[in-house]
């Protein structure tokens, strides 16, 4: 009944390798968008501007709040009676980009919080613009703090590309069943996604933390 | 809220004798908490003004609106003849704007109880950082200036050093030049001495009395340090309540304060030390 095969394992692998620079790719991607994205949302409800602080906070519970896989379907379905017409990357990007910004601005928003209040008193005595309080003052020390969560979700994207299998996007995971499909054998497919998952996730946790340690020490912050 | 009309007071301060810091009729509360009451407060330019009182008597919140750390509620305050919170504008006084504040906060430097140096800066790289985004000035000429200042507070040596490597005398030594590095006409010390271990505050109350000395700044000075006070300061305020109780010369005041609050509080204080 446990019936591995090791001539078919090796016979996959170059597909799954390829599949995994997919992945790779994917959950790059995903993150710098996230990275970015979710700066600019957290700074937005930071701005004076009522409004605009309400709508990105509802817009940030609302992803939130509902799952991935309903974002990733609604990007790719739901836009074209819109007009919009997305390839499986694009919408696929564009979704869990999304998804993870607004995660990753709650972390940015409570690095900012451990950010003491003397700082921005400081340069507001010094009368640094906005702008330069944020990006040389207060974002350098809001860094640290926030790492730590940031490195949980850049594995947690990773981990979550397999979603972006529904609409069709060439993954590990889609690529495993497309395996399984063609030959009926599942077992060792998907046992070695996750071996592959496995081998990726636990040393780029440890890296997360190197990188923390380094982070603090060139900020003199060590 | 503005809680009285503005229209009543000028423009701006003309004259021969026009304070660098004037504080007319100001009122700060905190809701139902009265934290200014009415102050009428002139600092005349190179003069060295030391607030003491009781905790809870207003006394940061005059530097601290000075900075525009905080918002008043009532009255103006100007400096250097020009309102700082507010502005000239069809003929009479609104509230600042940003620019307004901007241009006017340019005129005022302060160093506060906990330093507040930026801890991922080097001393050098503090001292720098206004005067190189803010003044506008040339990376080379900010550097040699800075540099300048810092050796005036004995920080030359530690000038590449980040703030997590210096004690909290030298952390507030580099406060003061980084705080002096934007040409202030104005200098407020909120209490500059009150986090540094006794045996440290003497290098920082010399470099203020060096100040004192060898420049004619405006400085407005909070501390509990009754010695030093007595010592550099022109004018003594004892605040008590959000009101000046009693103000007088070092040597009135300490020597021979007349109103009881004052009495009560320095005979308070010298028992405790």
């Amino acid at each position: 009944m446990f019936d591995w095969r090791w001539d078919f394992t090796f016979q996959i692998l170059p597909r799954l390798i390829v599949a995994t620079g997919n992945t790779l790719l994917a959950a790059g991607l995903g993150y710098a968008i996230a990275v970015v994205l979710g700066l600019a949302l957290v700074l937005a409800q930071r701005t004076p501007f009522r409004p605009l602080t309400v709508v990105v906070r509802e817009a940030v519970e609302f992803i939130r709040s509902t799952p991935l896989v309903l974002q990733i379907f609604f990007v790719f379905y739901v836009g074209p009676q819109f007009g919009i017409r997305l390839s499986p990357w694009t919408a696929g990007m564009i979704a869990i980009g999304l998804h993870y910004a607004a995660y990753l601005s709650e972390v940015y928003r409570g690095g900012l919080e451990c950010v003491p209040k003397g700082q921005w008193e400081a340069a507001k005595s010094l009368n640094l613009s906005t702008a330069r309080t944020y990006f040389r003052v207060i974002l350098p020390q809001a860094l640290p703090p926030s790492l730590a969560g940031m490195g949980n979700y850049l594995v947690g994207i990773f981990k979550d590309t397999p979603m972006l299998s529904v609409i069709g996007v060439a993954e590990l995971m889609h690529t495993a069943n497309a395996i399984g499909s063609e030959t009926y054998r599942f077992l060792e497919p998907f046992t070695l996604v996750g071996i592959i998952f496995l081998c990726i996730s636990l040393p780029t946790a440890a890296l997360i933390r190197l990188f923390e340690a380094w982070v603090r020490r060139k900020l003199g912050m060590g | 809220m503005d809680t009285t009309d503005v229209s009543a007071f000028p423009l701006r301060l003309e004259g021969e004798a026009t304070p660098m810091v004037s504080f007319k009729k100001v009122t700060k509360s905190y809701g139902s908490l009265v934290v200014l009451d009415s102050l009428d407060l002139d600092v005349a330019e190179g003069e060295m003004v030391t607030i003491i009182g009781p905790s809870g008597s207003g006394k940061t919140t005059v530097l601290r609106m000075l900075m525009t750390l905080e918002t008043i509620n009532g009255g103006v305050i100007y400096v250097d003849g020009e309102p700082l919170t507010h502005m000239p504008r069809g003929g009479g006084l609104v509230r600042a704007d940003n620019r307004h504040m901007r241009k006017m906060r340019s005129k005022i430097g302060m160093c506060f109880q906990h330093f507040n140096l930026f801890p991922h800066m080097t001393a050098l790289e503090n001292c720098m950082e206004g005067p190189v985004h803010v003044l506008g000035l040339a990376k080379r000429e900010a550097r040699e200036r800075a540099e300048e200042l810092l050796a005036m507070v004995g920080m030359a040596d530690k000038r590449d050093q980040h703030p997590s490597r210096l004690s909290g005398g030298q952390q507030q030594r580099v406060a003061i030049a980084r705080a002096l590095a934007m040409r202030p006409k104005v200098m407020l010390f909120d209490e500059v001495t009150s986090a540094l271990d006794p045996e440290v505050i003497g290098e920082v109350t010399n470099v203020i009395r060096q100040l004192v000395a060898e420049h004619n700044l405006t400085m407005l000075m909070v501390t509990h340090q009754m010695g030093f006070a007595k010592d550099i300061s022109d004018r003594i305020c004892f605040f008590y309540g959000g009101r000046i109780e009693e103000q007088g010369s070092p040597d009135e005041l300490f020597g021979n304060p007349r109103k009881e609050r004052t009495q009560q509080f320095l005979s308070a204080v010298k028992e405790a030390t």
